[in-house]
């Protein structure tokens, strides 16, 4: 206890920003998952050849790398300039949203053939019928494994303490520093992503059930 | 067929990759703590009573010692030839051979800062002896032999830079050191620059890179380490040389383990007054040009 109340600055820092690169990166990574599942499941095959590169690429890196590129390797290639914090929410959301990318695909995958056919037949585009019909749809089945892919994310935000960014995952290397006992300090920071994962499984089980339908 | 080609594919990209790790020579051979090294006589029949770290050390016939392998002069591991050398390491080995350990039975072990606590009382090194400054928090958890060298915290900067001569030049400079570190603690406590300009990397490899690349404006840490950095790469780094804070460097050990840290102690002092330690010390970080002297040593 004493740990947590002589730091709380510390811990109360790291973990808003903790969030913070959580929110950003979870929004960013949704909004691009989606994006490249569409580019999967398109009819064009130059589409569905650069979605499936992409994910075969990025869900074969780790993260570390792919940290490691935008924060040492990116810079040299003077396109624009990134601050830690940013390039760590892309490194983020680039590995994140291919992952997001599979369950969202795998989600349209359980919708029926016939209601693209069916929305085609009422003359649809294949846009309207995707993001009208489809997507509405193939997102309430995939609910649980989506929240899943999101406290991945959440958990891999503590890579970044390594790339200068001062979140929850960099406070066992000031107490370490300090001398503290790093156990206990690491107990603490566990328990913060127990209660941080808890709120996310409660957002999972309000949509399951607000999104539940009877087949 | 498939399957084997597949693996034939593997197995020879993953040879090529190993090879291409083995390669790359080490960037700007450093001039520092390359010298040979003055291997101090190995004594014989050396007894600690009581001691339990000596002990194991005999019963294994070997010593295991934590170093650090970033830090050239101090304690460097060469990536081609994987051998360590720098000051830190040569009192390592001077301490071994003292124990009655030839160089042949010590063991080098990289502990980066963060696990050196857990190290020793885990176990996993007899004693540690890398940049471990001394301090009452730490005594808490384990003990210190020593001071054996007294650093303090100075700025690493780019030769050109004339803007920063000090600590409190820092103000709008982005200032770099190793994630949750002393020093860029006290960069942050004493508001020497602001808290966006702060910048946090695992190693100090990292930063010296960034400050290289300009996108970083200083690096921030003890001054020993800082030199070895300057020395390796002197036309484009300098060291500000107004060090402001006072370090010193300790050998970690167990903590209830009294007799070897005096038996140590008595190593150290010894050392001093025989004129070794200045001999160690100009082989290694006295070739950056710099003096200096051995401290006294504290028993407690």
């Amino acid at each position: 206890m004493d740990i947590l109340i002589d730091y709380w600055p510390l811990f109360r820092d790291g973990f808003l920003t903790t969030i913070e690169l959580f929110l950003l990166a979870g929004v960013a990574s949704l909004v691009f998952g989606v994006i490249l599942a569409m580019l999967r499941v398109s009819p064009v095959p130059v589409f569905r050849a650069t979605g499936t590169l992409y994910v075969t690429v990025v869900r074969n890196t780790p993260l570390t790398l792919v940290f490691l590129f935008f924060v040492f390797a990116y810079p040299y290639l003077e396109i624009l300039e990134l601050s830690f914090f940013t390039a760590a929410v892309v490194a983020l959301t680039v590995y994140t949203s291919a992952f997001i990318c599979e369950v969202v695909r795998s989600g349209i995958n359980t919708v029926p053939l016939g209601q693209a056919e069916a929305a085609r037949a009422l003359g649809l585009t294949f846009g309207q019928s995707l993001s009208q019909i489809i997507l509405p749809q193939a997102m309430r089945s995939v609910v649980p494994p989506l929240v899943s892919t999101l406290i991945a994310l959440l958990k891999n935000t503590t890579i970044a303490a390594g790339f200068s960014v001062s979140e929850a995952g960099r406070i066992r290397s000031v107490l370490s520093d300090d001398g503290e006992n790093q156990l206990v300090g690491l107990a603490w920071v566990a328990l913060g992503f127990i209660v941080i994962v808890m709120i996310l499984t409660l957002v999972q089980r309000t949509l399951e059930k607000r999104w539940s339908v009877a087949r | 067929m498939r399957v084997r080609s597949l693996a034939i594919g593997l197995l020879v990209g993953g040879l090529a990759l190993t090879a291409c790790g083995k390669e790359g020579t080490p960037a700007g051979d450093s001039g520092v703590g390359e010298g040979p090294s003055t291997t101090a006589e190995v004594a014989t029949d050396v007894k600690i009573e009581g001691s339990p770290t000596f002990d194991r050390m005999t019963q294994n016939d070997k010593v295991v010692i934590g170093v650090k392998e970033d830090q050239p002069g101090l304690g460097y591991k060469d990536p081609t030839t994987g051998e360590y050398s720098g000051f830190d390491i040569e009192i390592a080995k001077l301490i071994a051979a003292k124990l009655g350990f030839e160089e042949s039975k010590i063991e080098f072990k990289t502990v980066q800062s963060a696990g050196r606590e857990a190290a020793i009382t885990n176990g996993d090194v007899d004693y540690y002896v890398g940049t471990y400054t001394i301090n009452d928090k730490r005594k808490a958890q384990i003990s210190f032999a020593g001071p054996y060298f007294v650093a303090g915290q100075d700025l690493l900067v780019r030769k050109d830079d004339t803007s920063i001569t000090g600590k409190d030049t820092l103000k709008g400079k982005k200032v770099c050191s190793v994630t949750g570190s002393t020093p860029i603690q006290k960069v942050r406590d004493e508001a020497l620059t602001e808290p966006e300009n702060i910048v946090e990397f695992q190693g100090y490899s990292q930063c010296v890179d960034k400050l290289l690349t300009k996108e970083v404006d200083a690096v921030t840490t003890d001054d020993a380490i800082l030199k070895g950095y300057a020395a390796q790469d002197p036309d484009a780094l300098k060291v500000i040389g107004k060090p402001f804070s006072e370090e010193p460097y300790g050998v970690g050990l167990a903590h209830d383990d009294k007799a070897l840290r005096d038996a140590i102690n008595d190593i150290l002092e010894k050392a001093k007054d025989d004129g070794t330690w200045q001999d160690l010390y100009d082989s290694t970080l006295g070739k950056s040009g710099s003096k200096s002297e051995a401290p006294d040593v504290d028993r407690y």
